[in-house]
């Protein structure tokens, strides 16, 4: 990973699901340089690698891409923080519901770089898909 | 300096055997001649592109365009927002004659997109995603679905409003000899077709399209000395909401569209309710009722009523997409933006056949990716 890495880069990296925040608790996932809400620098994080969430909304992809699994199930899902909340977008592991709990589970290959538009050194192709949690957990 | 829009022009959308320079030429060529104007004259050519280099391999688009059609040594510039492209050339070419800089500017937008398959083009678009999204595969589609599902669930809309949204876009379409699709669609059709992303289906989305369109800008206080047949060109607005979609704080509420619309109202000194046609951005249906609730048309969690009610139809009080819209005219990217404007410049002079409405003042709505970067214009009738 090169000094220019993004942020999102540096998480994949860990195998970390960070959230990335400001002095005013502004917090998102992807970080930026600047917070987007109030444009101080995102100066800390929060691990959501073993945080559950709610599922605001999904879709079930037909068509997809050259190197993207088909169907593609995505979703957004959104974490409770003590101030605030943080929504990300991603794939589901298995079938989701609006409402439902789940947890982040790591993905080495999310799709394959070789087939995409995009230069395979452009970003990094891992990061988190999202699973059900069970009632009884 | 108020700006005068003296000529238009659109090639017919849909497969075309032509790459996207011979369509920027021949909607540029067929624009000078609408406007009865020598190429020479030009002092600014912008070309509204979003890809041309990924989906042909082509660029400098602009600098062969002018040389074909006797335009050197004008300024020339490429202009691309994405899908937003041909919104942003009129803004670009608004900026060229209220500046100064420029006293006869040309705006072509075209791309050339059916000889790829749907997810390389897909791919392509796709590709003004952030990282975090691109990873996982997103489209514009895609975003569509995930959106579709929290308008429908949170204002108990009924699946069919945005199949009425479609039917209307066909219905006028058929009226439109240069529109893609020359067929009507029935409800039936468009809520039994093939899931794209759930809940939105095939007829809820544009098709891939080949096209280009074009229009002549001065200012209007020499217009007359071209031609007695004009509209101005008396409001425009740009703004950005999040490149990440999912980081807005309410999906459904397109903040661009409501800042770059207060401002093209405010330039133009108007409201939503001085406007009595539009072509909005109908990439899916969903959108063109979210952008009736951003401009005001429509208050939130109301704009599914207005194709089923009838409003935006061709004799309702406020329609919208005449043209067929992106739903059914088509949608070559950067074409899009200015086709839409070519549109409402006809409909103010009552050049159209089969869909004429009684219009003075008209606005146009282009957007890029999912409401990231979106342009508004307002156009009326000269005094």
């Amino acid at each position: 990973m090169t000094e220019r890495a993004s942020s999102t880069d540096r998480d994949v990296e860990h195998h970390q699901l960070l959230a990335h925040g400001c002095q005013n608790d502004h917090f998102t996932v992807p970080g930026h340089p600047r917070c987007p809400a109030c444009g101080e620098p995102q100066e800390k994080t929060l691990d959501l690698t073993k945080k559950t969430g709610i599922v605001k909304t999904w879709t079930r992809v037909a068509a997809t891409p050259p190197g993207v699994r088909e169907p593609n199930t995505l979703a957004i899902v959104e974490f409770a923080l003590e101030v605030d909340t943080v929504s990300m977008l991603g794939g589901t592991i298995e079938q989701v519901s609006l409402g439902e709990q789940v947890r982040p589970v790591y993905i080495d290959t999310l799709r394959d770089a070789d087939e995409s538009v995009r230069q395979g050194a452009n970003q990094s192709w891992g990061g988190f898909r999202f699973e059900p949690v069970s009632p009884d957990e | 300096m108020d700006v005068a829009v003296l000529g238009a022009s659109m090639t017919p959308f849909g497969t075309r055997e032509p790459w996207v320079r011979e369509l920027a030429t021949d909607a540029a060529i067929a624009c000078l001649d609408d406007a009865g104007v020598d190429p020479s004259a030009l002092d600014h050519l912008y070309l509204s592109n979003m890809a041309s280099g990924e989906f042909e391999g082509q660029t400098g688009v602009m600098n062969a365009v002018a040389h074909d059609i006797g335009a050197v040594p004008a300024y020339t510039q490429r202009v691309g927002q994405t899908s937003a492209s041909g919104g942003a050339g009129l803004y670009a070419a608004w900026q060229s004659i209220a500046s100064g800089a420029s006293e006869l500017t040309l705006l072509v937008g075209a791309e050339k997109m059916t000889q790829q398959s749907t997810g390389e083009a897909g791919d392509v678009i796709a590709s003004l995603t952030h990282p975090a999204e691109y990873a996982h595969g997103v489209t514009l589609p895609s975003f569509a679905g995930l959106t579709a599902r929290t308008y429908l669930e949170r204002y108990d809309a009924p699946r069919e409003s945005l199949a009425h949204v479609a039917v209307k876009n066909h219905q006028n379409a058929r009226r439109n000899p240069d529109a893609q699709f020359q067929k009507d669609l029935d409800i039936e059709t468009a809520m039994s077709s093939p899931v794209v992303a759930e809940p939105l289906r095939l007829y809820d989305y544009c098709p891939l399209t080949d096209g280009s369109a074009a229009l002549l800008f001065c200012p209007v206080s020499v217009a007359r000395e071209y031609t007695d047949e004009f509209v101005v060109l008396s409001g425009v607005g740009g703004a950005t909401d999040t490149h990440v979609v999912h980081e807005r704080d309410d999906p459904t509420w397109m903040s661009a569209v409501a800042n770059s619309g207060r401002q093209a109202f405010e330039m133009a000194g108007c409201g939503p309710a001085d406007i009595d046609v539009a072509e909005l951005h109908d990439m899916v249906t969903l959108l063109e009722i979210l952008q009736l609730e951003a401009f005001g048309f429509a208050e939130r969690g109301e704009g599914w009523r207005f194709a089923v009610n009838g409003t935006t139809a061709l004799d309702g009080s406020l329609p919208v997409n005449p043209s067929g819209g992106l739903k059914a005219r088509g949608h070559p990217l950067g074409a899009t933006g200015v086709a839409q404007a070519v549109e409402i410049y006809r409909q103010l002079l009552g050049k159209v056949d089969g869909r004429q409405v009684d219009a003075e003042r008209g606005l146009t709505c282009n957007v890029g990716g999912f409401g990231n970067c979106v342009t508004s214009a307002v156009l009326e009738v000269a005094e």
